[in-house]
């Protein structure tokens, strides 16, 4: 927890930079010793079933306290020098220029590139079998891009803070786990449709349902509580989130609690499972059966899933309803002084986010094939939100590359394996437990460093000569 | 009656630590107006440290006076959690004051998950169980076999509540600082204009609230005897649900909605189910907010035109 | 000619509007006749903007009706008869009666066709000047539904319906002189600029009662006069009824043809501009005297 006070110590016109710069990497160096003495310094042991014993690492907080000290000193002679001040607002804008120059290529790219990485993932890593781990890196990212656009039409459009947006997620996964697993509805198909039909398609039937089952819940959460504004909004529908896990859990009889939902079918090729079998999907195109192939079709079911959220807002924020949610967030009041119903506006907002929530969710449930209430925590919800936020709120290429980073960085953590050896943290190590620190971290560095996320501007939905892109200063973040 | 006494004893003993945590919640809001999300896991923190600062005494240098260890532990806890707060507010908050709504929402959220897992690394996943302290029970009825009794450290947890409550009472209403805290709640440009170091008031509410927090930690530590690094979230809601049921920006009113949902809970535990106690929070928390925004000492909010 | 007597668009009667202790507006009654602009003035504190926040649907006002009849006149068992009956609207025989007071305000906008203008403007900063225009639209671009299929699909139905939009929203730019500004994020307009697009924003809305409050307030004189063109151009060209709050007398002398003072919640004086410009009452609660001490004065001077 090595923090850094704020570069404002530091005035122009202060005499001896380099005294100052001393002292407050002293005086911060001294503050983090202090924070880290209690819970790094001492650590409370469990010996086996006795009581707990003190362990002490004096060592590691003056490691700590030393390297914020030097850090604050470094900065203070380089960045945050007086004199290099104009140069540092001279940054930004540089970057938007880059920036606007690359954008119209990004999102073409960033579209091949997605279409295309099943096969460099295959041919970069040597073959089907060895690509899973970036395939399924690739729909786990994918699933994120889908969550964060979903709850960008909510947060970055119509600039309704949900703190909750998993709820839906879960509703979604729940919905398909409990129809696709459910024998009543088996039994049915297999009586009408024929035996193994529900296996096969439950996918296909159940998506669309799980997304209205959503939205539903999206319009029968958001119509209390659409009313409120800012914080307390968010505090709601943060609560509705913990109440609806709390529920799943609880609720034994129906989502068979903490123990969650297993043995939920595969995924098929339309119809066509992805099994050994003569009827199975490699059979039929005559390829040799691997398992690779369901993974692969996993990738663009959410490719295909995340394209459509896409299109929709794309359409959607070109129609009243979608100017309607910009106005909405822009100024409440004067939307109702123009007729618009506000109620019925948030709640369509909430419904379309919720719907492509409950779609994820859905996803979800048919690609690890088993829900439980561990997967739809709070933290869960945070992370789709950080996605928006740090994106940029309302633009789209934005909230896919913070996605990317924040999931593809979150992976990396995993990997950090070099940190196991011996003069350094030990083989006791265990990376993963650094994870959600790391993040937290981000969270708070990447509001620090860029409150408005990586894309702030926001493009006009309509044109009279040229589009052009509304500075991120003047955009409004919404009341509710 | 005798269960009921009972539920009233523990639900106020409850009501006293969610009431002294709602406190900083209530003041953080009224000065700049933000959910402080990292509140619940100050208070987490605060838990720890007094965990540790237990340990030293009793296991290291071997104080043998409870009450002498209760004190040391609750004047350190207070000093590294106010500390720690203080750092909070001006790493994560203060720069972004004044900035984007959202930005020092999702930077409180950030190092909530931040504090959370650095108590996970730093002190292990692990439940942290004490010895039992203070042990005794004064017995008040005697039912049939059903004892209902007040125990020392109940009397001991509501005592130091209300001796806080008075002290900050009286700091609040009859001190320069007070008095600055309540013009910053009014106007923060105003009160600057007028001479009022800002940036310091906000600090030192920061510190306040922490200071109570750590109370509420130690209180919390002894009550239950076990801590966890998970242990933030949830008292942190339940806090917070108390200060927006009092009326968010009044401190009486977080003390009253302190002691209704320890009421509440205990209540619900005994006389319901103790699974749904938390959905039981949760959703006053909602109905609060969608009904009664204003709380029940709060000031209706007037929308201007 | 008083034609908010003889076809009055709005009817006020005995409006009262308490804030707890705080008596805003009280008991008052007041008629805007069609196609007139009524200057509604009086002091600092009079209730000017409440009565307004009333008649738009902001407020629920404590007591009192607000009548509106589009095309013709009610008459008044008419009214009295929609009063009884506790509804919101009614056919009448030459068009449709709203009681505003029991509208939504989004729907005294969308139904009653009442639009305003805010004190302290309310544009969409972020959005762009069209945008802003286009937003405004929103009722009659919802006609077939808020999420329309021939929309989402973008059917030449619906296409045909927004290029008609696109229309309304450039006929309003050229009339208040920001088609070069067009797309331009409506935050980036110099004040004056910002004024005319509010005023704009309420005209595509398509109302028949137009509401602004202090329209003229921080304008410099040339902008000033290019207001006043501006709003007797609505009222000639489209025969909207303007109900304006402004403090600029020139404003309210030149354009209006009827004016309403309010002082301290109460009307003090209806009429001509003429007539109210002598008035006592009006000159006493302007100067902050007495109204025997005007007409002392006054008898001295000989008026």
């Amino acid at each position: 927890m090595a923090k850094a006070l704020t570069g404002d110590g530091s005035a122009p016109a202060r005499p001896a930079p380099l005294a100052v710069a001393l002292k407050d990497a002293v005086v911060s160096g001294v503050i983090t010793w202090l924070l880290l003495l209690p819970l790094v310094g001492f650590r409370a042991t469990e010996s086996g079933s006795g009581p707990l014993t003190l362990t002490t690492r004096f060592g590691l907080v003056t490691v700590f306290a030393v390297v914020v000290a030097v850090l604050r000193l470094v900065m203070h002679l380089t960045v945050w020098r007086p004199g290099r001040e104009k140069r540092v607002a001279a940054t930004p804008s540089a970057l938007a220029g880059l920036g606007a120059r690359i954008s119209p290529l990004a999102k073409p790219a960033f579209f091949t590139l997605a279409l295309l990485y099943p096969l460099l993932a295959v041919v970069l890593s040597g073959g089907l079998t060895p690509s899973r781990y970036w395939i399924d890196l690739g729909i786990y990212i994918g699933s994120y891009v889908m969550l964060g656009w979903g709850l960008n039409i909510v947060v970055g459009l119509a600039g309704l803070l949900d703190l909750g947006y998993v709820a839906f997620y879960a509703v979604g996964a729940y919905a398909f786990a409990l129809l696709s697993t459910s024998v009543p509805i088996n039994d049915f198909m297999a009586g009408h449709l024929g035996e193994g039909f529900w296996a096969a398609w439950s996918f296909w039937v159940c998506l669309p349902v799980c997304g209205l089952l959503a939205a539903l819940w999206g319009v029968i959460l958001g119509f209390p509580v659409l009313r409120l504004r800012g914080d307390y909004l968010a505090i709601v529908t943060l609560a509705f989130g913990e109440i609806i896990r709390l529920v799943l859990i609880n609720w034994t009889d129906f989502t068979n609690g903490g123990a969650g939902i297993a043995s939920i079918p595969p995924i098929s090729f339309f119809g066509m499972p992805f099994s050994a079998g003569d009827d199975g999907f490699a059979a039929h195109f005559g390829l040799t059966f691997d398992p690779m192939h369901r993974i692969i079709f996993l990738y663009f079911v959410i490719l295909a899933l995340a394209a459509l959220t896409a299109l929709v807002t794309l359409r959607l924020r070109r129609m009243p309803v979608g100017r309607a949610w910009e106005a909405l967030r822009e100024d409440e009041i004067a939307c109702r002084s123009l007729g618009i119903n506000t109620t019925l506006t948030k709640l369509t907002a909430f419904a379309t986010g919720a719907m492509f929530g409950g779609f994820a969710g859905a996803f979800f449930a048919v690609r690890v094939r088993f829900v439980s209430p561990e997967s739809f925590t709070f933290i869960e919800s945070a992370m789709i939100l950080a996605i928006v936020v740090l994106g940029g709120m309302g633009s789209q290429i934005g909230v896919a590359a913070a996605a990317v980073l924040m999931i593809g960085g979150m992976e990396m953590l995993r990997n950090l394996s070099f940190l196991k050896s011996d003069w350094l943290l030990g083989p006791d190590f265990d990376p993963t437990l650094y994870r959600m620190l790391i993040f937290g971290f981000a969270m708070v560095a990447v509001m620090v460093w860029r409150p408005r996320g990586l894309v702030s501007g926001r493009l006009a939905t309509i044109f009279l000569k040229e589009r052009k892109t509304v500075s991120g200063d003047l955009v409004k973040e919404g009341h509710g | 009656m005798d269960v009921f006494l009972q539920q009233l004893i523990n639900g106020l003993t409850l009501g006293s630590i969610y009431g002294l945590i709602a406190i900083g919640y209530t003041m953080v809001f009224g000065i700049i107006g933000m959910v402080n999300f990292a509140h619940g896991d100050v208070f987490m923190v605060s838990a720890f440290i007094g965990l540790i600062a237990f340990l030293l005494l009793t296991t290291v240098i071997g104080l043998s006076s409870i009450f002498l260890v209760l004190a040391i532990v609750l004047v350190v806890a207070m000093i590294f959690t106010g500390l720690l707060s203080w750092t909070i507010e001006r790493v994560a908050y203060r720069p972004l004051r004044g900035s984007f709504r959202l930005a020092p929402m999702i930077s409180a959220i950030g190092m909530s998950i931040l504090l959370a897992n650095f108590v996970q690394v730093a002190q292990g996943p692990r439940n942290k169980p004490l010895p039992p302290m203070l042990t005794d029970v004064i017995v008040l009825m005697d039912n049939n076999g059903y004892q209902v009794t007040l125990a020392y450290k109940q009397i001991v947890i509501m005592g130091v509540t209300v001796a806080l409550l008075a002290g900050f009472w009286y700091l609040v209403q009859k001190t320069p600082l007070g008095r600055a805290q309540r013009a910053c709640e009014q106007d923060r440009k105003m009160a600057a204009l007028l001479g009022v170091d800002v940036d310091r008031t906000i600090s030192l509410t920061f510190i306040i609230g922490a200071m109570l927090a750590a109370v509420a930690g130690v209180m919390y530590l002894m009550y239950y005897g076990v801590v966890n690094f998970n242990d933030g979230f949830v008292p942190g809601v339940k806090a917070f649900t108390a200060a927006v049921l009092g009326g968010i920006g009044s401190l009486p009113g977080a003390v009253l909605g302190g002691l209704l949902i320890g009421l509440i809970e205990t209540f619900w535990s005994a006389y319901f189910s103790i699974e749904y106690k938390d959905v039981a929070a949760f959703s006053i928390l909602a109905i609060t907010l969608v009904f009664m925004p204003q709380g029940l000492l709060g000031r209706p909010e007037v929308e201007k035109v | 000619m008083r034609r908010w007597e003889t076809d009055p668009i709005l009817a006020v009667d005995h409006l009262t509007m308490r804030f707890g202790g705080l008596i805003a507006v009280n008991d008052v009654s007041f008629s805007v006749g069609r196609g007139d602009v009524t200057a509604l003035i009086g002091p600092n504190g009079a209730g000017k903007t409440t009565a307004f926040n009333c008649i738009t649907g902001f407020y629920k006002p404590t007591l009192g009706r607000l009548a509106l009849s589009h095309d013709a006149p009610a008459s008044p068992e008419e009214v009295q008869a929609l009063t009884a009956n506790g509804q919101a609207h009614a056919a009448t025989t030459g068009g449709a009666l709203y009681l505003l007071e029991r509208l939504p305000d989004h729907k005294v906008a969308s139904r009653a066709r009442v639009a305003r203008t805010f004190q302290n403007i309310r544009l969409f900063s972020g959005m762009t000047v069209l945008e802003n225009l286009m937003v405004a639209q929103h009722t009659r671009l919802t006609r077939s539904g808020l999420l329309s299929p021939s929309a989402l699909i973008n059917l030449p139905s619906w296409r045909r319906q927004e290029k008609e939009g696109l229309d309304r929203a450039l006929h309003w730019l050229e009339k208040v002189d920001l088609v070069s500004r067009a797309d331009d994020p409506a935050g980036d307009l110099p004040y004056g600029d910002q004024r005319r697009l509010e005023i704009a924003r309420a005209m595509c809305a398509d109302p028949v009662l137009l509401c602004l409050d202090e329209p003229a307030a921080g304008l410099n004189p040339r902008e000033s006069a290019a207001l006043n063109a501006l709003l007797l151009s609505i009222r000639a060209d489209y025969g909207t009824s303007v109900l304006l709050i402004e403090h600029d007398m020139s404003v309210v002398m030149e354009i209006s043809d009827h004016v309403i003072v309010l002082e301290y919640g109460c009307k003090i004086s209806d009429g001509t501009p003429a007539e109210v410009r002598s008035d006592p009452a009006v000159i006493a609660a302007y100067l902050g005297v007495d109204e025997e001490a005007v007409e002392a004065v006054e008898a001295e001077v000989g008026l």
